[in-house]
């Protein structure tokens, strides 16, 4: 399936002419976007370039001052909209973990699930270990997250995430904090997820990955996408300039 | 769905002037309902229960009496000086103590968070002295500083009740805030210490440049607190006989057999108080939009 099969059906997220200051700061300035369901949008740009602002809008970390942002065809920019509702049905994973240093792994997955969808705990748990399981995590479950690796801590914030069950994955320059081995194994997580079909929104400074992974890659410059098309089009073959040349001092510092 | 007025392609610079959306709009318009709304119910709750209290205790059975006991205008307005010339004494020793406290809280903190062998002793003594003056209550260390040291008749004449009393209350409080600022120092990562000592900074550089000033930002707040009880706790060394402003109501009130004095002197006590628990909140507010900052990506 491509992403034009699915162009028919409501999309899961879909923005438009999304606007964000800070004071005179213009962060955003229109940015449109459609993610259809099962499809990964990868967000490329330099740091300041809006990535982080804009997942964090989608998520209502932040208040957009203009433009619509629609999840499931709701827009979540309505002051009456629900946001505690809203944000079960999104994850998000940050690019500094935020685990919860006093919870053992086990309880930092399972608090959602307990305290907000009300599943009982023996089944939390069982959820927990069976998510914990398929990122190779089974036998952390009951450590406390400073006894882990940063790729581990990573990789529990995502199952933290997805004990839920969400619409929608947001990733934050989830591999920014770690070494390079640890990078990988949270990206073979990030890439089981999508074989599952699971719709995201990922930032990202891996371009190897983002080609990988992506079914759309937009490049973010000045609060603008710049571009934005298959990764083959994007990364491989820019149209450009600002792209070009982003792309350019990319491959000098070899990271692509 | 509702289109925005362009900025125009990508890749123009700044764009035109931005004209806020129909949706936008829309939203502050919802935005300003809903505050409007809270604003409401805020009045209305604050009416509902003010004016409850108000007609409850205006129409109590002993409010025209207590009116006059405990609320006597004029009679407040009688006494007024007098209860302000013991307050200044009040004032005077707090700010006394609170430089005096100051010194001894950072010597006993700095000696207890030390590393060093030869401190060894010194950090004994003033363990043992936060676990005594923490543990014992002001009222007491008062009165047996107050009695006690008179008694030894080491002088010819006899120290000042009031020179004893703030003795006893630097004593104690020098307990309470040596922990408040040992506790900011423990809590400055070692990471820090590492830095700060790979540069090549002696023990006590680091300490004095780079520990200090993160852990004494980190305990204003609380530091601030407790300069508020030590305002309060000072008048306590009344007990001993100096006639500071608690101790001048209490006498005014058994000659006149009526309470305003009590209240007044509370007032005054308010006047000094509630601005500097306001200043204490605020820079709880800007530490903590320091610390957040930090975080952020």
């Amino acid at each position: 399936m491509t992403a034009g099969e699915r162009a028919g059906a409501t999309p899961v997220l879909e923005l438009v002419d999304v606007r964000k200051c800070f004071g005179d700061d213009v962060v955003l300035q229109g940015v449109s976007l459609t993610v259809p369901e099962h499809s990964v949008t990868v967000l490329i740009g330099a740091s300041g370039s809006g990535k982080s602002t804009l997942l964090r809008c989608i998520n209502q970390l932040e208040r957009v001052d203009d433009g619509l942002i629609l999840f499931d065809g709701q827009d979540v920019c309505d002051p009456r909209a629900d946001v505690d509702d809203i944000r079960q049905r999104i994850g998000i994973v940050f690019q500094s973990f935020n685990l919860f240093p006093h919870m053992r792994v086990i309880d930092n997955i399972t608090l959602a699930l307990r305290k907000v969808h009300g599943v009982g705990k023996d089944e939390a748990e069982a959820r927990a270990l069976e998510l914990l399981g398929r990122f190779s995590l089974a036998d952390k479950a009951q450590q406390y997250p400073d006894r882990l690796s940063g790729g581990q801590q990573q990789r529990v914030a995502i199952v933290r995430a997805l004990a839920v069950q969400p619409r929608l994955m947001l990733f934050d320059e989830v591999t920014s904090a770690l070494d390079p081995v640890l990078v990988n194994e949270v990206l073979s997580a990030v890439r089981e997820l999508r074989s599952e079909g699971m719709t995201m929104v990922i930032a990202t400074h891996e371009m190897g990955f983002a080609t990988q992974v992506a079914d759309e890659v937009c490049f973010l410059a000045g609060g603008v996408i710049h571009e934005r098309g298959t990764p083959e089009q994007v990364i491989d073959d820019p149209q450009d300039p600002d792209t070009r040349e982003f792309l350019r001092r990319v491959r000098e510092a070899g990271r692509l | 769905m509702t289109q925005t007025p362009s900025t125009g392609p990508a890749g123009s610079p700044a764009g035109p002037v931005w004209v806020p959306s129909e949706a936008e709009l829309g939203r502050r318009r919802i935005r300003k309902a809903q505050d409007r709304r809270r604003a409401l119910v805020a009045a209305v709750s604050s009416f509902v229960v003010i004016g409850g209290l108000v007609l409850v205790v205006g129409t109590s059975q002993g409010w025209p009496v207590v009116q006059e006991t405990f609320f006597n205008v004029q009679y407040g307005w009688e006494i007024l000086p007098l209860l302000l010339e013991a307050f200044r004494l009040n004032l005077v020793l707090w700010v006394i103590a609170a430089v005096a406290i100051g010194v001894l809280s950072m010597l006993l903190a700095l000696t207890r968070t030390s590393t060093s062998a030869a401190l060894a002793p010194l950090r004994f003594l003033a363990t043992v002295y936060v676990d005594v003056f923490r543990g014992t209550p002001l009222l007491l260390v008062i009165y047996l500083i107050g009695f006690g040291i008179p008694a030894l008749q080491l002088t010819d004449r006899p120290i000042p009740v009031v020179v004893l009393g703030t003795t006893a209350v630097i004593i104690t409080y020098a307990a309470y805030v040596a922990e408040v600022i040992r506790s900011g120092i423990l809590s400055v990562h070692p990471s820090q210490r590492a830095a700060a000592r790979s540069l090549g900074l002696s023990q006590v550089q680091t300490l004095r440049y780079v520990v200090l000033p993160q852990a004494l930002r980190r305990v204003v707040p609380p530091l601030l607190n407790d300069l508020v009880a030590l305002l309060k706790d000072v008048g306590l060394i009344s007990v001993l006989g100096v006639v500071e402003v608690i101790r001048q109501a209490q006498i005014l009130t058994s000659k006149s057999f009526n309470f305003t004095p009590y209240v007044v002197a509370s007032i005054l006590f308010l006047v000094v108080t509630i601005p500097l628990t306001r200043l204490t909140d605020r820079v709880l507010e800007r530490t903590i939009a320091r610390q957040n900052a930090q975080g952020s990506a």
